[in-house]
């Protein structure tokens, strides 16, 4: 046989803005506002202890779960903080990432033609993650005049009563929508009424302006059908680390392990090391840095006020995204690229249901972000 | 919720930050930001405005010389912290001084165009008021942070321009 691609790759398109990634990266002395990650680095301590770890020699693998410190201190953190209790021995796997996690419950809680329901706009790993895993997608449109929130009403209407689990980012990428607890609790009688499994990614829960972050595995009967995912690249600027977890019954985690034991063997070591410390000393920095995220989301969206450009009022993650004032959002953005310098993303790379928006990353400085918005600003006057 | 001290934290930040930037990033119209910081002003909370400069980084002839002083001093009934403070102060070549707990009394710090002008001005105007009883100059050879500004190279944002 050749080396050809097999069918479940080739059935995954290449991204639809290729070509516009392409030009941003040929372009010099941009402004991006086009980055889904943290313009601060890891906190200090974290890289630090990282350091530390590798003058110890401290190079092997860990157990597959990830060393039992960081969880016993995730265990600790998602108790404090989102109110969840998960045993760090038989609920927990520290993943190279919250995306691996995402693979691992696809592939290790669906069956090839189970049908995974997508809450749109999101993140784009979800439905080709779907594909990869034989598992068929039911898109699931949010809408703008719901905030794109998840509501009953979307999710009857998508025919998720007919679906097998349910994924869904909140707060989202790209639109920077949050969920509240009573919203969430409409998505979770519909998920048991229809049985369904739920996989929530929660990689932002940390980063919300308006109200506290609530997952939907804290409400009743719902953490029995409950994988959740988070991680250290958002909250704590560790992108490049590539660490997260998953969270969930025992047996949903021991699957998802069998998978992991013999892909990733184990999440990378030394960035288990950071992320104790990120735990243990970095959680003010945390706060810090979200205090900077809200003023630069203010700023982001008394300025597109002014512009007169439509945009609900973004709530979490480090994302806004407006109503495009052209009717094509991906010929907007490449003119806007070209002509001004400013690197957005055209909300169709996040599904159909992203047409006619923007996606707009305010985790940039606040003097870039300023001469964003003022080049952006005289480009659509 | 906004609140004042926001606004002190900004331009702790940024000093240049205008009027109307910090009405964009915070709960508080124009108006209201124009109020805060002249009430901030005028409690004297917000005593000036400067910018933290990188002398090393300027491409002149000229040395800008700068040197931390400890200062040992002995009080007397009719002297305290605060007189001598006040007296020192007054030198426009002392850029910072402050009273420290440990091995000395005062910290100065002192500015000059060049190592002699700063060695006479502590040898001549300083070392001989009478209730000083020591001083050690360090001259400073290099900043590497100043006012919680870093002054190495900003490492360049190597983040992908665009990504999902």
């Amino acid at each position: 046989m050749t080396l050809e691609p097999a069918d479940r790759v080739d059935a995954v398109p290449p991204s639809g803005i290729r070509r516009f990634f392409e030009l941003a990266e040929e372009m010099d002395d941009i402004i991006s506002l086009g980055v889904g990650e943290p313009d601060f680095s890891a906190p200090w301590a974290a890289r630090e202890a990282a350091i530390t770890s590798l003058e110890r020699g401290q190079t092997s693998y860990t157990a597959n779960k990830g060393k039992r410190k960081l969880r016993e201190r995730i265990a600790r953190f998602e108790s404090a903080q989102h109110g969840l209790d998960y045993d760090p021995d038989e609920e927990m796997v520290v993943t190279a990432g919250a995306s691996e996690g995402l693979d691992l419950a696809f592939r290790a809680l669906l069956n090839p033609g189970d049908t995974l329901a997508v809450a749109q706009p999101c993140y784009v790993s979800y439905v080709p993650g779907a594909t990869f895993a034989g598992v068929d997608v039911l898109d699931m449109q949010t809408r703008v005049e719901d905030e794109f929130k998840l509501t009953r009403e979307v999710l009857e209407q998508s025919g998720a009563a007919e679906a097998d689990a349910l994924v869904y980012c909140y707060p989202n990428n790209p639109t920077g929508a949050t969920m509240t607890g009573d919203e969430l609790r409409e998505v979770a009688a519909f998920c048991r009424e229809h049985d369904l499994a739920v996989f929530a990614d929660e990689i932002y829960a940390d980063l919300t302006y308006e109200h506290d972050h609530t997952s939907i595995a804290s409400l009743p009967g719902m953490r029995e059908r409950t994988v959740v995912f988070n991680g250290f690249s958002k909250a704590f600027a560790m992108t490049g680390f590539r660490l997260g977890y998953a969270m969930g019954p025992e047996e949903a985690i021991t699957a998802m392990n069998r998978i992991h034991q013999y892909t990733m063997l184990s999440a990378p070591t030394t960035a288990q090391h950071a992320a104790i410390e990120a735990l243990d000393s970095c959680l003010d920095e945390v706060d810090e840095m979200t205090a900077q995220y809200d003023r630069r989301r203010n700023y982001v969206l008394s300025r597109f006020d002014e512009m007169g450009l439509d945009c609900f009022p973004a709530a979490g993650a480090f994302y806004a995204f407006p109503e495009c004032p052209w009717d094509d959002a991906g010929e907007f953005a490449e003119s806007l690229l070209q002509e001004e310098k400013v690197a957005v993303v055209p909300g169709s790379a996040f599904g159909e249901g992203g047409d006619g928006h923007l996606r707009i990353s305010y985790a940039t400085g606040l003097d870039d972000l300023k001469t964003a918005m003022n080049r952006l600003e005289s480009f659509i006057a | 919720m906004s609140s004042p001290r926001e606004i002190l934290d900004l331009l702790e930040e940024n000093a240049r930050y205008t009027t109307e930037d910090l009405a964009h990033m915070t709960e508080f119209t124009e108006d209201e930001v124009e109020n805060i910081v002249t009430q901030f002003e005028d409690a004297g909370v917000i005593t000036g405005y400067q910018a933290v400069v990188n002398w090393d980084a300027l491409e002149t002839d000229g040395e800008r010389v700068r040197a931390t002083v400890e200062l040992n001093v002995a009080l007397d009934r009719e002297t305290n912290y605060g007189d001598i403070a006040d007296r020192i102060a007054k030198f426009p070549e002392v850029t910072s001084l402050r009273l420290v707990s440990g091995d000395y009394d005062f910290d100065l710090t002192v500015e000059g165009d060049s190592m002699r002008e700063v060695s006479h001005f502590i040898s001549d105007k300083i070392a001989p008021i009478p209730e000083i009883t020591q001083t050690v100059t360090h001259y400073i050879m290099e900043s590497y942070k100043e006012q919680g500004m870093s002054f190495d190279d900003r490492d360049d944002d190597d983040r992908l321009s665009v990504s999902p």
